[in-house]
């Protein structure tokens, strides 16, 4: 039988920092002629000021765009040559960067890495070219009912964090912003000191450290200086909001204020989360593909097995600083969102007040170990968590995820509940189809 | 080379057994595949199928729902369930120390569902909230009104998966019943076991939970005739609610056992699919900023699929985006590929292989593929030499055949009322 072994623990991790502060995690995998490197920054949209929203995702895109080694036009093939596949996402917290293929491609993709840090071109004219893509990308967004209410949610339970505007920023910035505005943030968060670059698969670490310092050893640090973010205030009483938009179906979304990963409340709510609403596991990457266990939770009972609603998810991710914990809900046809809302505020009185059962806190912690074990089948997540745990908090937590979750009791969860699901930290949404 | 090398064994109930034993996680996937998919529902009975996928697993002759769902959420495992044009799916993940538990749960559900009154009520709202919230969504909307124009409403690609809020209303539990114990027979299951267990071990237990299985094998619709088509067809859907505009360009091609199949498959992966979206992608997105999205699939399949070419844009590029499919289609049949896409598209489709094999769950896919289609257990380890024996000529050839700008069938859904030009 397969040990919990790809499931790195702290030892079979290799960390090194360069000169340049570039952080190095390396591990092996050897299940596959396989290789995944993922380049981390400690940026995203929560570094944006106003009339600059997007400027992180925008820099992701441009980052694809030709560096000084590697022209626009042959960007193309270096890492499908090797049945690769390549890719980014920008979020909150973080930027990032993977390319996962066979292993004999790991020169290559450190070569991107390298360049994408510090020699891409921002070409003016490809930079016009990409407003269109963006705000194309924005516009699909919001032909989704459900995407459009989650960022209105979001900026009406955050009235001073930055984590208020959404990631692909707001329509009037991103038909402003100049190149400048894009290659300046560039030129300020891209850096050694600012990155994190992960290495998993068929490689033995000793050469693949070699491979990273041949690459990256000669691009200089530089003064990130990342601004501190505004503390968000107490929440003092519900919030609410309403879209009324031409639609067909009703949708309900519950925000709670969410603890940051390092939070001693973070894993009791994860726990709370999987009663309420199925575990997820905890890997952006993965764990949204497929749905949570949830038949027998709490809400799924209360809602979709009684005929409320079609659909229930619960959402909790680790983020750097403190987020959103959310319910979102999809009526069934026919039925009014009053009584979806009331129902599903009911049952959040209901554990805020009573806590859990027993049984429920171990079928939590089945289902929590289950998904971790799921969630690291492959290089790519495995690398994934490693890099993303580090830029919001440590890798080392990532390897200590069961411990933690195995640890959390009773107890803990029905205080995080009764703290946590308050009725005056909470931020009710509604999309109202007008037909 | 070996390659996956997985084993392959027809229990005496008919049903087949596909099993493969890595060692990456202590897991394993299951993917049961039933013959039993939209394909089999009547002009009458549009979404049967899709309605038995959301009710086969939700109560059995021994257990009901409840009791179901508190076994797999013990364990925490998500029993998927979903249907495509031939087949209804079950595909789970468990901990390999519950597969055994999992795999007679599953098996279960197969062979014994009770489709219960109440439940057949509830999953009936469930299914028509979809089928509304497609009717709100362009890029449904342009997917399923391009099939319609395709294949017509005879042919079983043309019609919609999940039906319409009418025939969804008629299904009752007898016709769910009926439904099942018709299709849902051992010849029709293929049951793929992959992940921390040994082959022989994975098919005894295969063999243990539907052995006293039994039913009358069914052809499998393979003839329908296509509808005959004249002349380039365009459809607007408006839906003026809505941001961008959702476009869905295609033509029916050819089945997946056409001897030509790679030569389609790498022109399809050169038109637009390589790296960021092909020829396609290179112009409409890259060079143009037209669109976030823009590829093509080819979804050869038992019958002749589609070619379909799909791209989100903003309402005022829609007659740009498209005449620029025109421009990219005809420069693909008038010339062909060059020597160096060829190569290029060969090696990638080639060395994809080992990312496509990584997980229990692509491999699973995989073999489940392999299995559908008969195209041999070896078939991992063949198909670099079946890409490499593709001739310029022949992805020339299926170009010309596959693409006629002039016989494009285009539905544009979203904020956008002009005319196509």
């Amino acid at each position: 039988m397969a040990a919990l072994e790809h499931i790195p623990q702290s030892g079979s991790v290799r960390e090194e920092v360069l000169d340049n502060g570039l952080r190095v995690l390396i591990q092996s995998v050897h299940t596959a002629p396989l290789a995944t490197v993922w380049c981390w920054y400690r940026v995203g949209s929560r570094d944006e000021i106003p009339g600059q929203t997007g400027v992180s995702h925008w820099v992701e895109h441009m980052n694809f765009k030709g560096t000084t080694n590697i022209p626009r036009d042959q960007i193309k093939g270096i890492i499908e040559k090797y049945g690769g596949y390549w890719n980014g996402y920008t979020w909150i917290d973080q930027t990032t960067y993977t390319e996962t293929a066979t292993s004999d491609a790991l020169d290559r993709m450190l070569f991107i890495e390298a360049e994408r840090m510090r020699s891409c071109l921002y070409d003016p004219g490809d930079c016009e070219s990409e407003r269109t893509v963006i705000i194309s990308e924005l516009q699909g967004g919001e032909n989704d009912p459900e995407q459009l209410l989650d960022q209105e949610l979001t900026a009406t339970a955050f009235r001073a964090h930055s984590y208020r505007h959404p990631t692909i920023g707001w329509l009037s910035d991103l038909q402003t912003m100049t190149r400048d505005d894009l290659y300046s943030h560039y030129r300020r968060f891209y850096a050694p000191n600012n990155a994190t670059l992960v290495i998993v698969g068929d490689v033995h670490a000793g050469d693949a450290m070699r491979e990273v310092v041949k690459h990256f050893d000669k691009l200089e640090s530089s003064d990130v200086a990342r601004r501190a973010c505004t503390v968000e205030p107490e929440q003092l009483g519900e919030r609410r909001m309403t879209i009324s938009k031409e639609g067909t179906t009703a949708y309900l979304k519950i925000g709670f204020h969410a603890p940051e990963v390092k939070h001693r409340d973070f894993m009791p709510l994860l726990v709370l989360d999987a009663v309420l609403s199925g575990a997820k596991g905890v890997n952006l990457w993965a764990s949204f593909r497929t749905a949570p266990p949830q038949r027998s939770a709490r809400l799924y009972q209360a809602l979709v097995n009684s005929g409320l609603a079609s659909a229930v998810s619960g959402g909790l991710l680790p983020t750097q600083d403190p987020f959103l914990y959310t319910i979102s809900v999809t009526a069934t046809e026919g039925v009014s969102l009053d009584r979806v809302e009331e129902v599903a505020i009911r049952e959040l009185e209901r554990v805020r007040v009573n806590g859990i059962s027993a049984q429920e806190l171990q079928k939590a912690k089945n289902q929590l170990r289950a998904r971790l074990v799921f969630e690291n089948d492959s290089i790519t997540n495995i690398a994934h968590q490693l890099g993303f745990f580090e830029t919001i908090a440590s890798w080392q937590i990532y390897p200590t995820l069961s411990k933690h979750i195995e640890a959390v009791t009773i107890e803990e969860v029905g205080r995080v509940a009764a703290d946590r699901l308050k009725p005056t930290s909470r931020t009710v949404g509604r999309f109202e189809p007008v037909r | 080379m070996s390659g996956l090398a997985p084993t392959r064994e027809v229990l005496a109930s008919g049903v087949t057994v596909l099993a493969k034993r890595t060692s990456t996680t202590p897991a394993v996937t299951l993917i049961a595949n039933i013959r039993a998919g939209s394909v089999r529902d009547t002009a009458r009975d549009q979404g049967l199928a899709h309605f038995v996928s959301r009710t086969i697993d939700r109560g059995t002759d021994r257990h009901s729902a409840d009791e179901l769902a508190e076994q797999l959420d013990n364990r925490g495992v998500t029993l998927s369930t979903s249907v495509n044009r031939h087949l209804l799916s079950l595909s789970c993940t468990c901990l390999v120390e519950d597969v055994d538990d999992v795999l007679r749960l599953v098996a279960e559900i197969v062979t014994q569902p009770a489709f219960p009154s109440n439940e057949v009520d509830r999953r009936r709202g469930e299914i028509i909230t979809l089928i509304r919230q497609d009717e709100d969504n362009p890029a449904a909307v342009a997917g399923e009104t391009l099939m319609s124009m395709l294949y017509g409403t005879v042919h079983p690609y043309g019609r919609r998966l999940r039906g319409t809020i009418d025939s969804v209303e008629r299904v009752d539990r007898q016709t769910l019943q009926h439904f099942h114990s018709t299709y849902c027979v051992p010849t029709g299951l293929s049951l793929a076991v992959v992940g921390d267990i040994d082959p022989a071990r994975a098919i005894d237990a295969a063999r243990s939970v539907f052995d006293d299985w039994s039913g009358a094998t069914v052809a499998e619709v393979t003839d329908t005739p296509m509808p005959s088509k004249a002349g380039r067809q365009c459809r607007v859907v408006s839906m003026m609610n809505k941001s961008q505009t959702d476009i869905a360009y295609g033509f029916a091609t050819i089945a997946r056992q056409d001897a030509s199949y790679h030569a389609y498959s790498l022109m399809n992966n050169i038109l637009g699919q390589y790296s960021l979206g092909g020829r396609l992608g290179d112009s409409i997105r890259e060079q143009q900023g037209m669109a976030y999205y823009v590829y093509s699939s080819l979804e050869a399949n038992l019958m002749p699929g589609p070619l379909v070419i799909r791209a989100g844009v903003s309402p005022a590029n829609v007659n740009r985006a498209i005449a620029s499919i025109d421009t990219e289609l005809r420069k693909l049949v008038e010339s062909g590929p060059t020597e160096q896409e060829l190569i290029e598209s060969k090696q990638y489709l080639s060395g994809s292989m080992p990312r496509t094999l990584e997980t229990n769950m692509g491999i699973a896919t995989y073999l489940q593929t392999v299995e559908f289609f008969a195209l041999g257990l070896d078939y991992d380890v063949r198909l670099p030499d079946l890409l490499r024996s593709v001739t310029h000529e022949q992805v020339h050839q299926a170009a010309s055949r596959a693409i006629d700008p002039e016989h494009a069938t285009i539905v544009v859904a979203g904020p956008f009322e002009g005319t196509l030009a």
